[in-house]
């Protein structure tokens, strides 16, 4: 099984059969257990019986979990729901059961070790402490910083609740532990808009030379600022010092099988998850270097069809297995997301045989 | 003269604050996500009180393990807590 095995270490010699016979069975499980899914099987790839190479996998529109409630558990075995942050319209819904939500911990937790060591971190968050009231309520964010939480230890809050930088606690987290090594984590625009930001305008920086940051959640907003990785990065550096910056990319749909950035600025697959860019008009797979619609597929989605998903977003795939930071595996960059126009397109290719069971 | 309390009392202890249950619902077979109250949020202050408790480091794989009492008593003695 691909989940016990390292995160970066697997060439595709060795990873592609196991990958694709773990694909394979999700999918012939989730046409057991999800009639939605079968329908949508069945109407886009007839005759389908098994995918002998990744790209032959079917696929669905992330877009779809906002209109139908896909799962392949009965109720009774949903054991919570994520959410996703949803800027427009329905938000996704996903359906986790006990053993599903375990293993996306695990997972999170097996790629997070390799970044961080094993040891726990003294871990400063870069939101308000209420972002984990209502405990049933699963935003995206919420269950973002949950998951990372595992990280660390004397979680830190640096913000308050206007948004504002708690600029004392923070001063007392740093006192306290800048000169160990210290886990730093928010949603990239957060870090960047009520944090990196606000210590520019009241000309107040911050100290933590051994932290790490650790930042997700999507580049548009920066984008609209002409705010890069790069400046990101330097930004960072000036007003806090920390020297390691890494962006992750990863979808509530697909929880635990994050990407992270590496040394070099690319996001890498980790053993137990893989990705495909196909041509918007035809569908495609593109080679290396070439942009696309970036698809997802992750070993651990069992309770709901998510295991091979066509996401919004624009991507370019770099190589394989020859990153200079010395990780095996897929790695890329995302482009952007795609025009509304083109995501209305990709759920429609999939819509017309299936409706909405309530 | 009161004893002090044994290294198991401390466990039940421990647990019944952090997930706040009676700790007569503290048996050896509870377990992580079976009840409400023990969900992720929880689990991490039952981490932080059995450190601050037994004076111990958990690490990652300790969190991710700890997925019942009973597995709590495994992971401490790990630690030199004897039970």
């Amino acid at each position: 099984m691909l989940i016990e095995q390292a995160p970066y270490e697997l060439t595709v010699a060795k990873k592609a059969p196991l990958l694709l016979a773990q694909l394979n069975s999700l999918t012939a499980h989730h046409r057991e257990f999800c009639s939605e899914y079968e329908s949508v099987v069945t109407a886009q790839w007839p005759n389908y019986a098994v995918a002998n190479q990744l790209a032959a996998v079917p696929y669905l529109a992330v877009s779809l979990f906002k209109h139908l409630s896909l799962k392949s558990i009965p109720d009774s075995e949903v054991f919570k729901t994520l959410y996703s942050s949803g800027t427009t319209g329905n938000p996704s819904k996903i359906a986790l059961d006990r053993e599903t939500a375990g293993l996306q911990s695990k997972t999170l937790v097996k790629i997070m070790q390799h970044w961080l060591g094993k040891e726990r971190r003294p871990m400063l968050i870069i939101d308000k402490p209420s972002i984990l009231d209502a405990r049933n309520s699963f935003s995206a964010r919420a269950a973002g910083i949950k998951g990372l939480s595992f990280m660390g230890r004397n979680h830190c809050y640096a913000l308050n609740e206007d948004m504002s930088v708690n600029i004392d606690a923070v001063q007392q987290f740093c006192s306290e532990f800048a000169a160990k090594p210290v886990l730093v984590f928010g949603f990239t625009f957060m870090v960047w808009q009520y944090f990196v930001e606000q210590l520019k305008q009241s000309k107040q920086r911050i100290s933590l030379p051994n932290a790490i940051l650790l930042h997700s959640g999507g580049w548009k907003k920066l984008e609209d600022r002409a705010v890069d990785n790069a400046t990101f990065k330097q930004a960072v550096l000036e007003h806090t010092d920390i020297p390691k910056v890494h962006n992750f990319y990863g979808l509530v749909e697909q929880v635990g099988s994050i990407f992270v950035e590496c040394e070099q600025g690319h996001l890498h697959c980790s053993s137990y998850s893989d990705v495909l860019v196909r041509d918007a008009e035809t569908w495609h797979p593109l080679p290396l270097g070439k942009e696309g619609i970036l698809q997802l597929m992750s070993v651990l989605p069992k309770s709901y069809p998510g295991h091979s998903l066509l996401t919004e977003d624009r991507a370019v795939i770099l190589g394989e297995d020859d990153c200079l930071c010395g990780r095996k595996g897929k790695y890329f960059n995302i482009k952007g997301r795609l025009p509304k126009v083109d995501m209305r397109g990709c759920s429609d290719t999939f819509t017309p045989t299936v409706r909405e069971r309530s | 003269m009161s004893n002090e309390p044994t290294n198991n009392e401390k466990l039940i202890s421990s647990f019944a604050t952090s997930l706040v249950i009676p700790e007569s619902q503290v048996s050896e077979s509870l377990a992580y996500n079976t009840i409400n109250e023990w969900d992720s949020t929880a689990h991490m202050l039952l981490i932080a009180e059995l450190e601050n408790t037994f004076n111990v480091m958990l690490d990652t794989d300790d969190i991710i393990d700890l997925s019942s009492v009973n597995k709590a008593k495994e992971i401490l003695a790990k630690h030199g807590i004897t039970f």
